[in-house]
């Protein structure tokens, strides 16, 4: 089921275009990537989807409608420079934003507990907010997203700040959202997530969308002529390639073009060699956003 | 439950826990209630000092004040010269001395001699002295009654009357002042404090982008208006405790005090316009409050441009000795309509003169268009520079942002 559709939208902030034409789809059960270098227009697309502006033109509809009081109350959103209210107890904080979801004290108080618990953090439900660290004060804010069982949840920059132990935590329960049937958000710089984390994908430069898809197929569309080579013994040469690119675990074998990696393969079953990995080479996430955004830097 | 009713009921509890909240809305029962205390506390210090005897000498140099020597606890002691007088005085037998000059009655001059350092002379003791060469002049010449009359002060008690000759139910007074000016003035205090608790509310959810969180789940006129309902039903609970306090402590004071605490008087009506200039007042700074939290990008930003907005509310306080001297001016009927000074000018003008009932109809209808007004523009900007986090837009800008929305 189709959770989240952006059918051609345009805004533009006095004159700049923030978001060009912008199409997608995003579906239940899956997590879907956002990314694109700074001011692409990321936010802004979300701003819309979340009706917290409107479009110039075009249309989003969340759930097969508009966005309506009660489509809201399905969404959890996590904006990426976040704050919480910090005089107010964990707890209350947790309530209050909850209770803006509609739900009702008692349960949004069981569930509180429920997920303080699963996030270790069930003893600092009676603290103020403001003596939480950063970290802490994040997985609350994460806790306020999903409390409310939403359908679909929108995480900007959802990693920013974690230690490695919280980003494992927090990315499993990204997991077991996807594994829930929910539809994820996901708005990140950071490609090695995107690539652990997406099923699709949606790159954004200067408003307009450049790479959109599957994970999978947009990265074998830029797989480079060549295979990975993990092995032990003498390899010799091997016919049928131009280049060798020794790594420390590994060699990346340049092909001539004419040469397919089942026959370079057959060759080196051939070869008294322990193959213990062969894979045909694709770039990382990562190059293939600064090819498309043109040398983009972090 | 409905959302507004959240942000309504979350606003509401918040600001009352305040700390500066719970303390504005006490100031004044706590403040009056130590003032009446301290009153109490001075009288009783101040009536011990009366108790001692003081012993006055005198040389009756225009001879026939003989009599009357004994004026409550002031003793009057004859002596035949100065020089007698004043060995008396150095010796501490007197506490101080006064020579009747052969030409008194002519002349009514009266020399006072004392080894202290004084001001002016202590309490009571002109009375006794006056009281002292009044008796022995008129003594045996007309009656006591007359005699007491003529001691006494002008005791003027005016009436105001209707112009068809009834007493009128408001007198005027200082007695009438105080109270509007008091109300006046704190209604101006509240009004600044709940609209900057909404100012400051909103900037720090702009800030920490909670803003986003919540609009995610409401709409921005849900915001806006669980904001402001929120936080003016707790300065409505400030105000009323206000109101609430005031013949209470009115009461205690003129039964502590007298005089001039028994003259003091709440203007008829005064309850129920200081309630609606609450409420309008209060309405009219939430939404610009709101308007100025949506443009800034920090507190302080905030501040320095919701100061500047708030301060004329103070101009019939700067001008108001003005307000006594002429009270009719037309610059008092203009400051009565203009919305921002509409609150404080005739809270202030109900206590020193009529206010016309077209004006009170006309400010509050002014005060009440200008709450819809502003409130039009506000939700047509709230929302394109609620986001923005960047510089504050310029007047201009938001012009051609209003016209083009």
């Amino acid at each position: 089921m189709v959770v989240v559709e952006v059918s051609h939208v345009n805004k533009s902030f006095a004159d700049m275009k923030a978001v060009d034409d912008l199409s997608f789809l995003v579906s239940e059960g899956e997590i879907f990537g956002l990314i694109g270098p700074n001011g692409a227009g990321k936010t802004t697309t979300i701003r819309m989807m979340m009706d917290i502006i409107k479009p110039d033109s075009g249309e989003v509809t969340i759930l097969g409608e508009r966005l309506n009081e009660a489509t809201k109350n399905k969404i959890g959103y996590l904006p990426e420079e976040r704050g919480l209210y910090k005089k107010l107890r964990v707890s209350d904080a947790i309530a209050y934003l909850a209770s803006l979801k509609g739900m009702d004290r008692q349960s949004s108080a069981e569930k509180a507990d429920e997920l303080l618990a699963q996030t270790g953090m069930l003893e600092n439900k009676g603290k103020k907010v403001e003596e939480m660290s950063r970290g802490m004060a994040q997985i609350i804010q994460f806790i306020t997203t999903i409390i409310h069982d939403p359908q679909l949840v929108v995480l900007d920059e959802p990693f920013s700040g974690l230690d490695p132990v919280n980003t494992e935590l927090i990315r499993d329960m990204f997991l077991d959202l996807r594994n829930e049937g929910k539809a994820v958000i996901l708005s990140t710089h950071q490609m090695n997530q995107v690539e652990e984390l997406c099923d699709r994908i949606l790159m954004v430069n200067h408003g307009r969308a450049v790479l959109y898809g599957d994970l999978k197929e947009i990265k074998s569309r830029y797989q480079s002529d060549s295979v990975i080579l993990d092995y032990k013994g003498e390899l010799g040469e091997v016919p049928g390639t131009i280049e060798r690119h020794t790594h420390k675990n590994y060699v990346e074998l340049v092909l001539d073009g004419k040469t397919t990696p089942k026959e370079v393969l057959a060759y080196l079953a051939s070869r008294d060699i322990i193959i213990n990995r062969f894979e045909i080479a694709s770039p990382p996430l990562n190059e293939i956003f600064l090819r498309e955004v043109g040398g983009y830097r972090e | 439950m409905n959302k507004t009713l959240l942000i309504f009921k979350h606003e509401f509890l918040l600001t009352i826990k305040r700390v500066g909240f719970i303390i504005l809305t006490l100031i004044l029962p706590v403040l009056a209630l130590i003032g009446i205390g301290v009153g109490h506390l001075v009288s009783d210090i101040a009536e011990p000092t009366v108790v001692e005897e003081i012993k006055i000498g005198y040389v009756d140099m225009a001879t026939g004040f003989e009599q009357f020597t004994d004026q409550g606890k002031i003793k009057l002691i004859s002596f035949s010269t100065t020089e007698e007088a004043n060995e008396a005085l150095i010796r501490k037998d007197i506490d101080e001395y006064f020579i009747i000059p052969q030409d008194y009655t002519s002349t009514g001059v009266i020399n006072r001699y004392t080894l202290e350092k004084q001001p002016e002379p202590p309490l009571g003791v002109p009375t006794a002295i006056k009281n002292f060469l009044t008796n022995n002049i008129l003594a045996d010449k007309v009656p006591q009654s007359t005699i007491y009359v003529i001691q006494s002060s002008l005791n003027l008690i005016t009436t105001r009357l209707t112009e068809t000759g009834d007493v009128a139910p408001e007198q005027g007074g200082y007695g009438n002042v105080l109270i509007p000016a008091v109300f006046s003035f704190l209604l101006v205090f509240s009004i600044m404090f709940t609209s900057g608790y909404i100012l400051s509310g909103l900037v720090d959810e702009k800030e920490n982008r909670l803003i986003e969180v919540l609009l995610s789940s409401i709409s921005t006129r849900q915001l806006i208006t669980g904001k402001i309902l929120g936080l003016g039903a707790a300065g409505l609970i400030q105000v009323a405790v206000w109101l609430a306090s005031l013949p209470l402590l009115l009461n205690l004071a003129s039964s502590t005090f007298g005089g001039f605490f028994t003259t003091i008087q709440i203007p008829p009506n005064f309850i129920i316009l200081g309630l609606i200039y609450f409420i309008l007042g209060y309405l009219f700074f939430a939404v610009v409050s709101a308007g100025v939290g949506a443009i800034s990008t920090n507190n302080r930003e905030g501040n320095q441009l919701i100061t500047t907005l708030l301060m004329p509310m103070f101009i019939p306080f700067w001008f108001g000795s003005l307000l006594f001297i002429f009270p009719d001016s037309p610059i008092w009927v203009v400051l009565s309509i203009f919305p921002i000074t509409a609150p404080s000018t005739t809270m202030l003008r109900l206590g020193v003169s009529d206010v016309p009932v077209w004006q009170l109809v006309v400010s509050i209808l002014v005060l009440g268009l200008s709450v819809a007004g502003v409130l039009w523009v506000v939700i047509k900007v709230f929302r394109v520079y609620l986001l923005m986090y960047g510089k504050r837009p310029g007047l201009g800008e938001i012009i051609r942002n209003l016209r083009s929305s």
